[in-house]
């Protein structure tokens, strides 16, 4: 156990001091914290300027009708020709010119014309109010009137509250689980290939340095593999945890940099509207006569309510132990296969009982985030080689005690017959110098004495 | 001398391959011992089950007079024949790594290192990483990570075979001062000469089995040819002549001053016999009787062997 301990020891010293670990580990929460501020710090800047857009109307359909948003209005020059335009956008006098042409009612096309690629929001703005407004243009060419139209145009907003065993209510939100499920499923896949992927290179390291036989007249084949898989799961958990509290830094430090006007629970709120929905942005440039507004502040409430009431330490202790079994699961089999092979090209035949079930786990996990509770969803989170992706994904969505257990249970007991199995494996592979392996071969070294 | 290990009937397969085939050797405490053998003959295996690296299908080992226990491996200094270092590690922090590993505390093995760093002259490596020494100086990092732990008994795999003559000459050196010191060493080599150097027991193996094995000298008086060498002056002739019967003169050729011949001796009669026949004869400078080289023995032995086995 000492000699464990030591071995341990040495891995995630080395790893850990490594440049590559620490370059990971810091640049790590940046590209998150960047994912995940600038599409909000963007859409909060782009729009700041005033735009000013002259409409070349050909249709005398939107002069002087096209109402301003936030940060664009519209001028309307008469009797211009459309080169002294250019050339006055050329200057700088425009942002833009809107040219509309006189049969946009069949053609629903219409031309921007501008120095810098618009921004796509300003395209939004222009698509939408130019809808808008042709559509009530033909609604009242065929004698309806727009108002009813907008009377009649519903949303509805499905509000989920699921009613806990204990018979209390929990505001939910699918689309919140749905995104905890899939972050901490794909993490898990990603760690898992990560790590496990360093455990079969330590292996080969030692092999092709010609060092293991030196180190295996100290300690047991079986300390040597059990330390370094450790040693590697330890680098991982505190790279993780670094990762979590760097970006949780960054975070707050962005939010101080760049949003200091808003209140915290405003950013907060815009976060939790902006992050979490597709097509971010989207509701700066609502078209204010768009009458959903507060319907969809509503859900974005609602949603920031769900992400409260998200079970975050049920969430991270699973992760924790799905990751570590999932990773220990496939480490030994990472482990076996760097003994049997000379070098890294060498590993590919070996490979698919590893990337089959966890791509498997992949596409199970999609799956499951529709439909947690599906028999596919339960099979997969139960069975081990997939359970740490697919079970973290339902994990949100709220997995019975007994599933998780028994899923837990069977987990842990296959990492242990694998560590035996792939024990006997290395305790032979690491030894053995150029030979071309198969899986006959693996199969024998199995049934060798110890 | 008492025995410091016993490997029992011996015997481990490899699927249907029998790599040790009831193979027993016994090691006097303080000795060296040579464990010899062509290529293949199962010498590897048989230090990988002393050092407990795998395991035996049959047989047992005893060191110091019991069972050989998983902890016995902290007095045993292994050098294997497949040798090497974390090539990105640093010498003095890999040294201490593997120092612990064999049960020394950290200052112990600082301690440790530093006598035998100066003794080499090589403290200036201490911080420099294994990849930047050359091949040469790993080898010498190597061997005093071995012998570090003051172990009773060293087990060199093919000790000569990847050292450069330097360090061979070094390594001989410190095998017979580790003897002095009292340990017992075990080492298995094609390497001949060294054997004849540093050995005083020896087994072959050929084939999975031992098939000879004890003291060098009387391995070599079983296997000599009764042969003698003969440096004289005076005539080639008479001395054929005044040969007793039994005796055969093999060849003669000449000396810068006389001559040399050899004569086979067939019928056991004493040296003194032969020599007090020829002194009437011829002058004699000197008479020795001719011992097998190890290596004459070695391809005789394993050259029956096989012929036996078709």
């Amino acid at each position: 156990m000492n000699k464990i301990l030591l071995i341990l020891q040495r891995e995630f010293i080395t790893r850990v001091r490594k440049r590559s670990f620490i370059i990971m580990t810091l640049l790590g929460p940046v590209l998150f914290a960047a994912f995940m501020i600038v599409p909000i710090w963007l859409a909060t800047q782009e729009d700041k300027e005033v735009k000013v857009i002259a409409v070349a109307d050909s249709s005398h359909l939107f002069v002087n009708a096209i109402p301003p948003g936030d940060f664009i209005t519209f001028v309307y020059p008469q009797s211009v020709s459309m080169d002294t335009l250019k050339n006055q956008l050329l200057r700088g006098m425009y942002y833009g010119i809107l040219y509309i042409p006189h049969n946009i009612f069949a053609s629903e096309n219409v031309l921007l014309f501008t120095v810098k690629q618009p921004s796509l929001s300003t395209r939004m703005y222009i698509s939408n109010t130019l809808k808008n407004m042709l559509q009530d243009a033909k609604l009242i060419k065929n004698n309806i009137p727009p108002d009813l139209i907008r009377s009649i145009r519903t949303s509805i907003t499905v509000g989920t509250v699921r009613l806990t065993e204990e018979g209390k209510e929990k505001r939910s939100s699918s689309d919140v689980a749905s995104i905890v499920g899939y972050a901490g499923g794909f993490l898990i896949y990603f760690f898992v290939f990560l790590f496990g992927a360093q455990v079969m290179r330590g292996v080969i390291e030692e092999k092709t340095n010609r060092i293991v036989e030196v180190i295996v007249s100290s300690v047991k084949p079986f300390q040597l593999m059990m330390g370094k898989i450790l040693g590697i799961a330890l680098t991982g958990l505190v790279q993780f945890i670094l990762w979590v509290v760097i970006s949780l830094f960054l975070y707050q430090a962005a939010q101080q940099m760049f949003f200091p006007q808003l209140s915290k629970t405003a950013t907060q709120q815009a976060l939790a509207q902006n992050v979490m929905e597709p097509g971010a942005g989207k509701n700066i440039v609502e078209t204010p006569e768009k009458p959903m507004n507060v319907e969809e502040n509503a859900e974005a409430v609602q949603m920031f309510e769900a992400l409260k009431h998200v079970n975050y330490p049920l969430i991270l202790g699973t992760f924790i132990f799905f990751f570590l079994g999932g990773y220990l699961l496939y480490a030994a089999m990472f482990a076996a296969i760097g003994s049997a092979v000379d070098n890294e090209t060498d590993t590919q035949q070996f490979m698919l009982p590893i990337t089959v079930p966890l791509i498997i786990a992949i596409f199970v996990m999609i799956k499951a985030m529709n439909d947690p509770d599906s028999s596919v969803a339960f099979w997969f989170s139960i069975i081990p080689f997939t359970s740490p992706v697919v079970m973290m994904t339902r994990i949100p969505f709220g997995v019975p005690a007994w599933q998780l257990i028994l899923s837990m249970f069977l987990l842990v007991s296959t990492f242990i017959f694998m560590t035996w199995l792939a024990a006997k494996i290395y305790r032979t592979g690491i030894l053995i110098y150029g030979k071309k392996v198969n899986w006959a071969e693996l199969w024998k070294w199995i049934k060798y004495a110890g | 001398m008492p025995e410091i290990f016993r490997a029992e009937h011996i015997e481990k397969n490899y699927g249907t391959f029998r790599a040790l085939d009831d193979v027993t050797i016994s090691v006097e405490e303080g000795s060296i011992y040579g464990l010899l053998g062509p290529n293949g003959a199962g010498k590897t295996t048989f230090i990988r089950i002393v050092t407990q690296i795998t395991a035996p299908d049959r047989g047992e080992i005893f060191f110091m007079g019991r069972k050989l226990t998983p902890d016995d491996v902290l007095h045993f200094g292994y050098l294997p024949e497949e040798r090497g270092l974390y090539r990105k590690m640093k010498v003095g922090e890999q040294a201490i790594y593997l120092a612990r590993l064999k049960g020394l505390s950290r200052t112990d093995a600082l301690k440790k290192l530093k006598y035998w760093f100066e003794k080499f002259e090589m403290q200036s490596w201490w911080n420099k990483k294994v990849e930047e020494l050359s091949k040469g100086m790993q080898q010498k990092v190597q061997f005093i990570v071995t012998i570090l732990h003051e172990p009773k008994l060293l087990i060199f795999d093919e000790p000569f075979s990847g050292f450069d003559p330097i360090n061979q000459a070094l390594l001989k050196d410190e095998i017979l001062d580790l003897q002095k010191k009292g340990a017992t060493i075990f080492f298995s080599t094609h390497n001949m000469a060294s054997v004849e150097e540093l050995c005083d027991h020896i087994t072959l193996i050929n084939r999975s089995k031992a098939i000879l094995s004890g003291e060098i000298n009387t391995i070599k008086q079983q296997y000599k040819a009764n042969l003698f060498e003969i440096s004289f002056r005076g005539n080639p002739e008479g001395l054929k002549s005044s040969l007793p019967s039994g005796c055969s003169l093999v060849s003669v050729e000449p000396l810068p001053a006389g001559h040399k011949a050899l004569v086979q001796m067939n019928r056991p009669p004493s040296d003194n016999e032969l020599l007090s026949a020829l002194l009437p004869a011829v002058h004699i400078d000197s008479f020795r009787e001719v011992l097998p080289s190890m290596n004459e023995i070695f391809i005789r032995v394993v050259e029956n062997a096989s012929a036996n086995q078709f």
